[in-house]
């Protein structure tokens, strides 16, 4: 235990002999925080869209209104003739257009679906699925308004009740993406001490020849991994603090479950990213090698955490992929937790699983580390 | 087991992953309270060795045993017990003098305080920049301290790989003497050096070459075996000279020794006519003298 002691102490002294790392671990939450969470933002404004109202009614107006009074949508033009829509398309003056043909008001007040045409340029597939996602609100917003007034103007037209599928973002009502993105990013910086740090620590003494001396030395094997593996275990809740800290300050991200919840899992969770680290040291032996398998790991983990894509849209095998990804479990449990304010029952499932990965990781990190150095 | 002998090395080899034998066989003893010189050039085996005796690397076959504790068996014995420094500089370089010496000290369970008698002379020389960083020392100042962590738990057994490998000459003599006093304060010393003028400051050497030892002496008896006839020749043409002795049918060796060639041959040979033979090939202000071998020509001959 002592010897511990005094490895920590070591470990500690040359950690923060470099002011630089000091410097880093403090301004790196609050610089990937503040950059990542305002420029990193799914919203699409200033979507371009040339409208075509070949109908001209009172319905057709009060549609055009609508997407006139969007603040996601800048209306580019008017016009009667698809094909000049068509064209700004092509001459990418234009995101969007929208075709309401003649005869629009008459199938609507029929009751009949009213048939209108929406072109999206989908070279940019995200905005142009987000673009179709604000547009189908508004359609349906409209249908649903339209098809009220004509059931009271006229009872029992809009009789076979019509479902209308109403929305509404629960734990996360005004869709803030703020309280969306903050708890990943805090994810992100903890796996990043975790990984990194504690892999090259590693390597170092290996690159440098230091292990050789501490090799002779009594120091057990456990001794020593304990001793490397503790420090940035310790520095990666420090983060994580701080990060919360700052999180709540700035961006006044909700704290709806307990914290502890996220300590406990923390704990585990950086347990876990620090044998992936110490795995890494053992099939590396300079410090550019760790480093390139550190972010080769890291650049999957963290495009595959659900944080920037939803899991749930990608394919079934890169679905099944991330049932082994750490960073997509503490992302989740984060958004569970603090936006959803789940308790322990919650994140049981998401705990046992890092529990076991914990283990895993570790045991395989250890046998590979004695073998590297029989 | 013999009171007297402090490391034993029976019957050793070991073969590295790609084939490279770099011991084959390996005898070695070396006695209680010995300054013992393990001597060879690069590559010859002298840092597999001492690894294996360090319990850093294991042995394919043969039994070795440091202080009568066996190198596998009894590895965490060897490892409080013996002081070694590799031959690479592996202190830490971003701590400072006093960090890396107390910090080693700790791992032994001791402090600088309890052994610093041990230390003293060779410490009180860096001691004036205790709270500089290792890594900003001069060759030879790491050196000092590489061996203080070395010696900071009082080891029985000192194993040095190549301890003056790039240190300046006055650092290699000023080493070499504290290795002296601490071999009078009963440490067993095994160094390992390429160098073979070294030779001369070891109570006995092991003359190492390709992964075998070829001759275990004290230099003075190496050089009494020395059965050739050496000359010191000198011309204005020193590197066509070599060639053009060991075009010589007598000629046994001729290898550069500062500004002279050495030239060693198994009979006496007759001055005048190697004259002659000298200004035919072009040379011209031809120096010769006999001379007594030194422990490097013994070297070069045994290693030829």
């Amino acid at each position: 235990m002592r010897t511990i002691v005094f490895l920590l102490r070591k470990e500690f002294l040359q950690i923060f002999r470099h002011r630089i790392m000091l410097v880093l671990i403090f301004m790196m939450p609050l610089i990937q925080l503040i950059i990542l969470a305002n420029a990193a933002d799914y919203e699409v404004d200033n979507i371009r869209l040339y409208i075509v109202d070949r109908d001209g009614t009172q319905a057709s107006q009060r549609l055009v209104g609508l997407f006139e009074a969007s603040e996601h949508f800048e209306i580019l033009g008017y016009g009667q003739n698809p094909e000049a829509a068509f064209n700004s398309i092509q001459g990418n003056e234009t995101d969007l257009f929208m075709d309401i043909p003649a005869g629009f008001e008459e199938q609507l007040s029929e009751g009949g679906p009213a048939a209108m045409q929406v072109s999206v340029d989908a070279i940019n597939g995200v905005k142009a699925g987000v673009s179709n996602g604000y547009v189908q609100a508004i359609l349906q917003g409209f249908a649903m308004a339209y098809a009220k007034e004509l059931a009271v103007v006229e009872p029992g037209t809009a009789q076979p009740g019509q479902l209308g599928i109403e929305y509404s973002n629960w734990f996360n009502p005004d869709l803030s993406y703020d309280n969306f993105m903050v708890p990943g990013i805090l994810v992100l910086l903890v796996t990043l001490v975790g990984m990194f740090l504690s892999s090259m620590n590693i390597v170092k003494e290996k690159e440098i020849g230091t292990i050789e001396q501490i090799n002779v030395t009594p120091i057990r094997k456990y001794q020593f991994i304990i001793g490397k593996l503790a420090p940035f275990w310790i520095i990666g809740l420090l983060e994580l603090s701080f990060g919360l800290i700052v999180g709540k300050v700035i961006f006044d991200i909700p704290f709806v479950g307990p914290l502890w919840l996220i300590y406990l899992f923390a704990g585990v969770y950086l347990i876990t990213v620090l044998g992936i680290g110490l795995l890494i040291s053992t099939i590396t032996d300079t410090q550019q090698q760790a480093m390139f398998l550190a972010w080769f790991f890291l650049i999957i983990f963290i495009l595959m955490s659900g944080l920037f894509t939803p899991i749930e849209s990608m394919p079934e095998w890169a679905q099944r992929i991330t049932d082994f990804n750490p960073v997509a479990y503490f992302v989740d449990v984060m958004r569970l937790v603090l936006l959803k304010g789940s308790g322990f029952s919650g994140i049981q499932p998401h705990l046992r699983v890092m529990i076991i990965y914990a283990i895993l990781i570790n045991a395989l990190a250890v046998l590979n580390y004695r073998k590297a150095s029989s | 087991m013999n009171d007297s002998i402090a490391i034993k090395v029976d019957a050793v080899s070991k073969q590295y992953n790609d084939h490279t034998v770099a011991l084959q066989e390996v005898d070695l003893e070396v006695r209680r309270g010995e300054l013992f010189g393990l001597i060879g050039p690069d590559g010859a085996g002298k840092t597999t060795l001492i690894r294996i005796l360090c319990s850093l690397i294991l042995a394919d076959s043969g039994r070795a045993s440091v202080e009568d504790w066996d190198v596998v068996k009894d590895y965490r014995k060897i490892r409080s017990n013996i002081g070694y420094m590799p031959g690479r500089f592996s202190l830490y370089q971003d701590l400072s003098v006093e960090e890396n010496l107390r910090f080693f000290a700790t791992t032994f369970g001791t402090t600088i305080r309890a052994n610093y008698d041990l230390i003293k002379d060779i410490y009180v020389q860096i001691e004036p920049f205790k709270k500089r960083k290792a890594g900003k020392l001069s060759g030879g100042m790491k050196q000092k301290l590489a061996l203080s962590c070395a010696l900071i738990h009082k080891p029985k057994v000192l194993l040095l790989d190549e301890p003056t490998t790039g240190v300046d000459a006055v650092s290699r003599k000023e080493f070499w003497e504290m290795l002296k006093q601490l071999r009078d304060k009963g440490i067993t010393i095994l160094v390992s050096t390429p160098y073979m003028d070294e030779a001369s400051m070891c109570e006995r050497v092991a003359l190492i070459q390709e992964g075998r030892i070829m001759d275990v002496a004290s230099p003075e008896e190496i050089i009494r075996k020395f059965d050739k006839e050496l000359l010191a020749i000198r011309t204005n043409k020193m590197y066509q000279l070599i060639g053009d002795l060991r075009q010589m049918e007598q000629t046994h060796s001729a290898f550069p020794f500062g500004d002279f060639v050495h030239l060693a041959t198994r009979e006496k040979i007759d001055e005048t006519s190697l004259r002659q033979y000298l200004r035919d090939k072009g040379h011209t202000s031809i120096q010769m003298k006999p001379i007594e071998p030194n422990i490097e020509d013994c070297f070069m001959d045994l290693m030829i």
